[in-house]
């Protein structure tokens, strides 16, 4: 389990980056190194060239401008999850990220790689889609917005072209006070979720729910969004029940099944994970109000 | 297949800097392990699950099979060989692994501590279920973990005290 | 100090501080001048012909200095397979392991060439450009559907896929179940997995051309027996051949075993005159490296009108993997242990071994005793649901008691002679675990949660486990002339704490310092006879034979210094490193001073005339198991929603005799409890149709971490075993013995209200949403 023979480029700059990733054939883009220094070491990838972010200036913040959130793709994880702005404007990024991984990965792996990647069960995945994140990807002919519901095309496959690199997703923070609630179910603390779920509940003046925000994560290749839930949610009073009843059609999606979890486990988990997030959304948004 | 290409590297490990030539794909594990001949650093699985091979880059605890040797050069690196402060003394992690049996094999035990020394410098009075989550990425296999946390927990305190 | 005072002592381990420190040397640590690093090439397929080999693009590698197949290899060996399976009449058929495939592949990791070179790294580059023609041959995967008649055959040349079939029984079974009020049958499946290790297995050899001296270092738990093997391989002496196991990184059972990578590294070795290392990572050790799979079991129980047991019987079908590896004994074990800790006055199994075109099937801590008392404890429970009785008191009703002891029962262990429960109180144990647990009250408390919504559920089991496997195991005894005490054994430690075992017994003779004694295992050079660690047997087989050799030098310490100080051998003791009279410490002579008497000056006599040499070997002999043994309660909380089972406590009241280290001891079993979590919960060895692995990587694997454990009480109780001078017993299987058991029991009464019955371990949370939902388990 050693990595195979590639040549090994570490620009300093994005422009620098762009023009490898434009010339080099076969190369593949190194970030945190959590998925695909595993991949190498197995030599299920075999590439030529390895382009090195890691010193690549300006790819690393987390910035706010009103409501307007802008995280560097090669932010750790860590980084995220301690970041006292994201724990005032997207708390969702770091209760989600209490579930990904462990110290060690988290000390390393970046939300850049980590979207890039595109694991289905992959929290951040879950979460980017649930905020309606807007992904913001260089290449050749400058820089392009991707709305996060046009980013995964299919299993692992975001929308970035083969000379593309993810610099950066800008996010729209939710009113303040709103409510999130992440869900999932893992066999053990830090593994990939086998179903996820990232709810976000905001409220009118009466206490009933203004807008909603349900994301599936795990079920299948791409996010699954509940639109049908969302829109039925508005101008509800949240309730256990409410979120049961809603719910329970979850369990008739599509979903993916393999040698290790059963498609039809998965469909089980997916209204218990969805009702699970809602619940913890409008039990912090309860207590926000209060 | 093309031929592998080589860096020079200047790598500082537990305050000695090591300059060598390496290839570019050489994992940071076996750099320690090979190049540095530190083999106090161990390899469980090579896809980044096992946590054996954990050590402080930079003071945070990375896996270092997930690092290729020429990403660690300029950096700062401190494996298990720089943890006891000299012959006739452990470090307190290392006397609290010893007094609570936390160790069997020991093979998973350089990781662990690798961890714990960045965990309890910033959280320096954790709960049992905190450090059960910290540890979580550190697979043992022998001690079913219950001296290790006790272990962990008394470091904790030790810690503590040394610094009051 | 006089003799007494350091067994039983739970004083710390004289193995940490290098492994603490970074300076234990594992086999991957070791790095010598000229070294060269191999990679396997391995067969991807898990059945199929080989047509051809072509190597030469692989050794055309730069930095590749030679690639071997079984052609190149055989003609330097006395025999092409290694036939390593322990003796048993039941053999149908003699499936030896190749040195390397040569015509055909019967599993998915089966090695076919070694590539050789300057480093792991070049290896594995070559490794893939060794070009195989493969022909794809039909696969039996599945060890119950191997067995049809028209199934694939896991070997072309074989007729069948029945490697082996015994049968264990004693009473008149018929009549037991003809007079049977009741009769309950149940079917179970089981699989164990992986041992996984945190080292990985791995060989360096070096040969010393101008010593015809091979030197191999494995990370084995049997290296007596590796150097055995490699000799006759080779048509070596004993004299040219030295196998030592460094420091090991944890064994369970697999590195028991010989396996190819260590004959072909060592003669790769020899023909290239250098070093050769290879060291198996974890993707290998998913598919080279031995395991425990499945079981199925087709049982049935009779029974009296009080749940008193009549007799048992059934019949098991068990996967062996593509060749024997080691043996019969797993099923044995299984077979053997079944109905051991309660009166069964009938029993009958039918065992059947199956190939199947997958890994070799050989031991994993507990060595099929875990399955025996999973079967034997769900029996128990179904009779306790069907009579109305509590799990508890049908166990009373039937548990050996303390005054049956020692306790024959008329089944033969695999050397011939008859099992025979040693010591123990069974009864007493599982009152302590049932009162420590608050059994009684349990059920209000999960009254009262399941009025909260909440499902927990409570689960009990016994056990026995055999220890002590013989004959013997050797231990020799020195005392330096610097006066430090050398211990050295046919022992192998790989993390049990051998080590501070042997020296806690030998200090406890020779002055009781334990920082005057080094121990010196798994080294075929230091002592010339061993076995090794397997079977729970080091503590009580190189433990007595530790015994005997410090008496014996103890002995000749004392009378020699008897002797030299003039002073009667009755007022001397042994204080740290010196013989001092009693009381008066001063007094006294030095260790190193005896020995060097003891070695003799040319035209003197030896001090008291005697013997020269202050040493003792001893081989304790011991044919008969010590039984340990125990009774847990397992407390589990299940989330019904999404099938998900946390176990909150885990109580085990525990009986391996007199403890020698009551620190290690606790420290084997908890280690043994969570294993045994993930053979309840988590560990899976999953092959598809055609016999692929599909959890080859420690994600899809999955063992227990911390996050897992529950709160684990262990409870003592220590019945010295009459079968030893020391009274011990073996303890580093017990722990997982009965964990399955209990915690699915646990869950099953967690899941009472939806009728849930759990026939198998593992159980997934996908498998209890489907039981919940009605579904029938995988027996």
């Amino acid at each position: 389990m050693k990595p195979p023979p590639f040549r090994y480029h570490d620009p300093r700059t994005l422009a620098e980056t762009v023009t490898l990733l434009g010339t080099l054939e076969n190369a593949k883009l190194l970030a945190g190194g959590q998925s695909l220094m595993p991949m190498l070491n197995m030599r299920f990838v075999l590439p030529d060239h390895l382009i090195d972010l890691n010193k690549v200036a300006g790819l690393a913040h987390v910035e706010a401008e009103g409501r307007t959130v802008r995280i560097g793709a090669m932010t750790r994880q860590r980084d995220l999850e301690r970041s006292a702005l994201l724990a005032a404007k997207l708390p969702i990024i770091p209760a989600a990220l209490a579930h990904v991984g462990h110290l060690q990965t988290r000390n390393r792996g970046t939300i850049g790689g980590s979207l890039s990647h595109l694991d289905p069960s992959a929290e951040l995945v879950t979460v980017c889609a649930a905020l309606d994140a807007t992904v913001t990807v260089a290449g050749p002919g400058g820089t392009r917005a991707i709305p996060f519901s046009e980013f995964p095309l299919g299993y692992m496959t975001p929308a970035t072209g083969l000379d593309e690199i993810v610099t950066e997703i800008v996010f729209e923070a939710w009113p303040a006070g709103h409510g999130f609630g992440f869900a999932e179910y893992a066999r053990r603390h830090g593994d990939f979720a086998i179903v996820s779920a990232a709810a976000l509940l905001a409220f009118r003046d009466d206490g009933r729910i203004g807008r909603a925000a349900l994301v599936l994560g795990g079920l299948e290749p791409v996010p699954t969004r509940l639109s049908a839930i969302e829109a039925a949610l508005a101008g509800e009073t949240p309730s256990e029940e409410l979120f049961a009843e809603l719910c329970r059609p979850c369990a008739e999606l599509e979903a993916m099944g393999d040698a290790l979890v059963p498609a039809s486990y998965r469909r089980h988990l997916a209204p218990v994970m969805a009702r699970r997030a809602l619940a913890r959304a409008a039990g912090i948004a309860a207590a926000a109000i209060h | 297949m093309q031929g592998s290409e080589r860096r020079a590297i200047s790598v500082s490990v537990n305050g000695s800097r090591h300059d060598r030539e390496v290839e570019v794909r050489l994992t940071l594990a076996d750099f320690l392990r090979h190049a540095v001949e530190l083999t106090g650093t161990h390899v469980g699985c090579e896809h980044g699950v096992c946590g054996a091979c954990t050590v402080l880059v930079d003071g945070l605890a990375v896996r270092s099979c997930l690092m290729l040797a020429v990403q660690a050069d300029g950096r700062e690196v401190a494996t298990i060989e720089g943890l006891a402060p000299g012959e006739d003394a452990l470090h307190p992690l290392q006397q609290a692994f010893k007094d609570h049996h936390g160790l069997q094999c020991g093979f998973c035990t350089p990781g662990i501590l690798a961890t714990l020394v960045e965990y309890l410098a910033e959280n320096p009075e954790p709960s049992e279920a905190e450090l059960k989550v910290a540890l979580s990425g550190n697979i043992c296999r022998c001690t079913g973990y219950r001296d290790i946390i006790a272990a962990a927990l008394d470091a904790a305190a030790r810690l503590r005290e040394a610094r009051a | 100090m006089n003799p007494g005072g350091m067994v039983g002592k739970a004083v710390p381990r004289i193995e940490d501080d290098a492994l603490l420190r970074g300076r234990a040397r594992f086999v991957d640590d070791i790095h010598l001048p000229g070294m060269l690093e191999a990679a396997f090439v391995r067969s991807p397929h898990a059945h199929a012909a080989i047509r051809g080999i072509d190597t030469a693009a692989a050794a055309a590698v730069p930095g590749v200095v030679a690639v071997f197949t079984a052609g190149d290899l055989v003609p330097h060996l006395t025999a092409e397979r290694l036939v390593v399976g322990l003796p048993s009449p039941s053999y149908r058929l003699e499936v030896d392991r190749p040195v390397l495939a040569s015509d055909e592949v019967v599993h998915v990791g089966e090695p076919v060439a070694i590539v050789v070179a300057a480093s792991r790294y070049v290896a594995e580059d070559a490794a893939a450009l060794v070009e195989i023609d493969y022909d794809p041959l039909p696969v039996a995967e599945n060890c119950r559907d191997a067995l049809a008649d028209d199934a694939p055959r896991v070997h072309s040349r074989e007729p069948h896929n029945l490697v082996a079939a015994f049968d264990m029984a004693y009473g008149d079974i018929d009549q037991a179940f003809a007079r049977a009020p009741h009769v309950l049958r149940e079917s179970f499946w089981q699989h164990r997995g992986v041992a996984h290790s945190m080292e990985c297995r791995g060989v360096v050899a070096a040969h010393d051309p101008i010593g015809n001296r091979l030197t191999v270092w494995s990370s084995t738990q049997t290296p007596h027996p590796a150097k055995r093997l490699i000799c006759a391989l080779l048509g070596r002496d004993d004299e040219e051949v030295r196998v030592v196991a460094p420091d090991l990184g944890g064994g369970f059972g697999p590195k028991l075993v010989f396996y190819p990578e260590e004959i072909v590294v060592p003669l790769a070795s020899i023909l290239l005159g250098r070093p050769v290392k290879w060291i198996e990572d974890r993707r290998e050790h998913f598919v080279a490296t031995t395991q425990e799979r499945d079981q199925y079991w087709d049982m049935a129980i009779a029974i009296d009108g009080d749940g008193r047991i009549l007799g048992i019987r059934g019949s098991l079908i068990h996967d062996h993997g593509a060749y024997t590896a080691r043996g019969v004994n797993v099923p044995y074990g299984s077979a053997v242990t079944v109905p051991l800790p309660y009166n069964v006055p009938a029993y009958r199994l039918d065992v059947k071994l199956a190939l199947t075109n997958k890994v070799p099937v050989t031991p994993i801590r507990g060595a099929g005793q875990p399955q025996a008392t999973f079967v034997m404890e769900r029996l128990l429970d179904r009779v306790a649901r069907e009579l109305g009785l509590d799990r508890a008191e049908v166990r009373r009703r039937n548990l050996v008691h303390a005054d049956q002891m020692p306790c024959e029962k008329p089944l033969k262990l695999r050397g011939g002679t008859f099992v025979a429960l040693d010591s123990g109180d069974f009864p007493t144990a599982m009152a302590d675990v049932l009162a420590k647990t608050g059994w009684a009250d349990f059920r209000a408390r999960q009254e009262a949660a399941r009025a909260a919504g909440r499902h927990i559920g409570i689960g009990l089991a016994n056990y026995v486990e055999g220890t002590g496997r013989g004959p013997f195991e050797p231990v020799k005894v020195r005392v330096t002339s610097n006066g430090r005490i050398r211990v050295a054994s046919g022992a192998t430690a790989m993390g049990q704490s051998t080590q501070t075992m042997l020296a806690q017994i030998v200090a406890d003779q020779l002055g009781g310092d334990m920082a005057n004694v080094s121990v010196t295992t798994g080294d075929t050079a230091a002592i010339n006879l061993g076995f090794g660690g397997f079977n729970s047997r080091q503590a009580v087989m190189a433990g007595n034979s530790a015994h005997a050799a410090a008496m014996k030098v103890r002995k000749k310490i004392l009378k020699a210094a008897s002797a030299m100080l003039e002073v009667a051998e009755d007022d001397l003791e042994i204080v740290g490193t010196r013989v001092a009279l009693k009381g008066v410490s001063e007094h006294g002579i030095a260790l190193g001073a005896i020995a060097r008497a003891l070695d003799g000056s040319p035209g003197y006599k030896l001090p008291g005339d005697l013997e020269p040499g202050l040493e003792a070997e001893e081989h304790v002999i011991v044919h008969d198991m010590a039984f340990s043994s125990g009774s847990a309660v397992a407390e589990v909380e299940v989330d019904v929603d999404t099938g998900a089972v946390t176990v909150t406590r885990f109580t085990l009241a525990h009986d391996c005799g007199r403890m020698i280290n009551p620190m290690i001891v606790d420290g084997q079993v908890v280690g043994g409890i969570v294993h045994g979590i993930g053979n309840a919960l988590f560990e899976w060895m999953g092959f598809d149709a055609e016999a692929q692995p599909v959890t080859t990587n420690f994600g899809e694997y999955l063992l227990v971490t911390a996050t897992e454990i529950p709160e684990i009480e262990i409870l003592h109780r220590q019945s010295p075993s009459p079968l030893n001078t020391l009274g011990v017993k073996g303890v580093g299987e017990s722990g997982v013995i009965p964990t399955p058991a209990a915690i699915i029991s646990a869950v099953e009464d967690a899941l009472s209200p939806y009728g849930v019955r759990i026939a198998q371990a593992p159980v997934s949370p996908a498998d209890i949403i489907a039981l919940i939902n009605g579904a029938s388990g995988r027996a």
